[in-house]
């Protein structure tokens, strides 16, 4: 199986889906003449010319209305955000005219657009450019919500959403433009609304996405070490919820940690935890915890803010707590 | 950059518009007017729920531009879109029973007063974030091209939206990528209860055209031939990949809501009475008996026949069922 990088998965989404149907086109800040901020869009311009890779003025309320208006005339427009730090500027366009269009029409103007781009902290880029905004979006009825953690899986929902007749969210986790996974051959398409499980185990459930799986997985690791039986559940889809898979996994363990990238106060591990208390309320054996930002916009400086983010080691605490083990 | 000026708009199009077309227009005019008075009457009956926003006063407007369009173009509006949506097609009573939130209406009474759709019409509907919608129309021409088509899209503001950001980003895009869409700003003077030179350092909204090298034009909006002259050259220039920019000045003779005063602190009684002079409809059938294309009974009869139609369009309203309970959940996504 050939591997690929998550950017080239992504490169690679959007070729075959473009190839397929001439409806599809990609536009957004530097995503033609550049070949992207994150080169996601690298040699797209040439097979596909102008018409199609639309390079756009920094004017993201803009350009995603322009989106919306090209998907009520049956487009199906991805528009790339730089970041989603700079798609909050867009969210009129995102919350009031893609996700309500359909509603308020009757069911007269379906939305098939994907909005997509990088999401959460990277590197010391400071409080404005380091958010994670998935319990934003995922808060809205009328919208899906994905967040690949693998090249795989960034494909294959990346083609699920351009498929899709619905405005469709596509948070792609900036530091893991670099990772590599294997990707198959051919054909890859991934439903949205199946979590997958990363890494079965029966001792404690670790229910994470995008860049969280990568963390929670080093967190299995550290466990196995302690001879703790960590399952790690990667959402993949945040709204729809896979509440089924959720459910099946804290049956069997009976203790949950539930992480994320974004802050705790209204976060998606909420929500996660409200599925669990309602649905497998019985099967707990002890309370769930949560691993998330500390409640603080992201300092600069390097040790604060390794000291913000969500890591293995405060994973593996949450695990041996709710284990009782500490 | 060519320009359309006031003076070129002052119209002789009223010359050789045929007679019928003419009282075609009247029609319109009087079905939007009868048809607002019978939507405040359900407002105060409270069949009308919510934000009601009447387009009396405004009706050449609508009337004029939409005149000047094919029926495969498209409409895009902002919340105040009762005439829009009447003279695009959409039945009275369709629109009636949507105000009413009624499943006959034309968004399944899921949408109301300030969310009129009618995909078949191409009419893209009613927004309720002002401004928002001005990229969507910039969007819907952006479509039109991609697909090779040689449509146009109207898209109806009002001078309030021109102090938003989205204004400004939709038109230096349309001019960028040279979109088939025909900007018209209603300038009724007022964004809700503020004066526009209050809030606006520019007050010629036409001006700003130059920001983005379109053509403008400043219309007068109480004459039914001028707007659609205008519209008509801004829609032929717009089939060539050149947007333009319309300030058509008008003013509204009701409150900017159903829920909101006539007069009061921001303009006074005698400023809306003086304005009621400028009437469009009025002027209109002054013109009309002027030239001996209608006469008085004539105009008469077709406002009884308007009235009668509004009417209906009341009765449908009031006997149309709600929609079904499980529409509550449809329409959230689509399949």
């Amino acid at each position: 199986m050939p591997t690929l990088t998550y950017r080239d998965a992504l490169n690679q989404a959007l070729r075959e889906e473009m190839q397929r149907d001439p409806t599809v086109f990609l536009m957004g800040e530097e995503v033609g003449l550049y070949q992207g901020a994150y080169k996601v869009s690298r040699g797209l311009l040439e097979e596909f010319g102008p018409q199609r890779i639309v390079d756009t003025p920094i004017a993201e309320l803009g350009f995603a209305g322009i989106g919306v208006g090209a998907a009520m005339t049956g487009l199906r427009p991805v528009v790339e955000f730089m970041t989603w730090n700079f798609a909050v500027l867009a969210l009129d366009q995102i919350v009031n005219s893609a996700a309500k269009m359909l509603y308020m029409s009757g069911g007269q103007f379906p939305m098939p657009i994907v909005f997509r781009g990088p999401n959460g902290a990277a590197l010391q880029l400071g409080a404005q450019h380091s958010q994670a905004w998935e319990s934003w979006l995922a808060h809205i009825p009328g919208l899906k919500v994905v967040a690949p953690a693998t090249p795989a899986d960034a494909k294959g929902l990346l083609k699920s959403a351009i498929r899709d007749n619905n405005p469709v969210i596509v948070l792609e986790g900036e530091m893991l433009y670099n990772t590599k996974g294997e990707v198959p051959d051919g054909e890859l398409v991934i439903p949205i609304g199946q979590a997958d499980i990363k890494r079965p185990g029966t001792d404690v459930t670790v229910i994470c996405h995008s860049k969280t799986v990568t963390v929670a997985l080093k967190a299995a690791d550290l466990l196995q070490e302690a001879g703790v039986s960590a399952e790690v559940v990667d959402l993949r889809s945040l709204r729809p919820l896979d509440e089924t898979a959720i459910i099946n996994s804290v049956t069997k363990t009976n203790r949950c940690v539930v992480v994320e990238e974004g802050w705790h106060h209204c976060g998606v591990g909420a929500q996660v935890v409200d599925i669990i208390q309602r649905d497998a309320f019985d099967h707990l054996d002890a309370p769930v915890l949560r691993v998330t930002q500390a409640d603080v916009p992201m300092p600069y400086n390097k040790v604060l803010e390794r000291a913000a983010k969500s890591s293995p080691e405060k994973v593996v605490a949450a695990a041996r707590r709710v284990l009782y083990l500490d | 950059m060519t320009p359309v000026t006031a003076a070129q708009a002052k119209s002789k199009e009223k010359d050789t518009l045929l007679p019928d077309r003419q009282r075609a227009l009247l029609r319109q005019m009087l079905l939007i007017r009868r048809f607002e008075e019978k939507a405040a009457e359900a407002y105060a009956l409270g069949k009308i729920g919510g934000f009601c926003h009447l387009y009396i006063g405004q009706e050449a407007v609508a009337v004029g531009s939409i005149a000047a369009l094919r029926d495969d173009d498209y409409v895009i509006c902002s919340y105040r879109e009762h005439g829009q949506a009447l003279v695009r097609g959409i039945p009275a009573n369709a629109v009636m029973a949507e105000l009413c939130g009624k499943a006959t209406g034309c968004s399944h009474g899921k949408g109301g007063s300030m969310h009129l759709f009618d995909a078949k019409r191409h009419f893209m509907g009613g927004h309720g974030i002002v401004g928002g919608h001005i990229p969507l129309a910039a969007g819907i021409g952006f479509g039109i091209k991609y697909k090779g088509g040689d449509q146009v899209c109207l898209c109806y503001f009002g001078e309030a939206a021109v102090n938003i950001g989205a204004f400004h980003e939709a038109l230096n895009m349309s001019a960028v990528w040279k979109l088939p869409v025909v900007f018209i700003c209603e300038n009724n003077r007022y964004g809700m209860g503020t004066a526009f030179e209050r809030v606006a350092a520019l007050t010629d909204v036409a001006e700003h055209a130059k920001s983005y090298d379109m053509a403008s034009a400043e219309v007068d909006g109480m004459d039914v031939f001028a707007v659609y002259e205008a519209t008509q050259k801004a829609v032929a220039q717009a089939r060539e990949g050149k947007p333009t920019l319309l300030e058509v000045r008008t003013y509204r003779f009701m409150g900017h809501s159903m829920s909101d005063p006539l007069h009061g602190v921001y303009r006074t009684k005698e400023e809306v009475e003086e304005q009621k002079k400028r009437d469009p409809i009025a002027a209109l059938t002054h013109h009309l008996r002027d030239e001996g294309t209608m006469d008085q009974p004539a105009i008469d009869a077709l406002d009884a026949e308007v009235h009668a139609e509004v009417d209906q369009a009341a009765k449908f309203a009031d006997e149309s069922p709600d929609p079904e309970p499980d529409a509550l959940f449809q329409h959230v996504l689509a399949d």
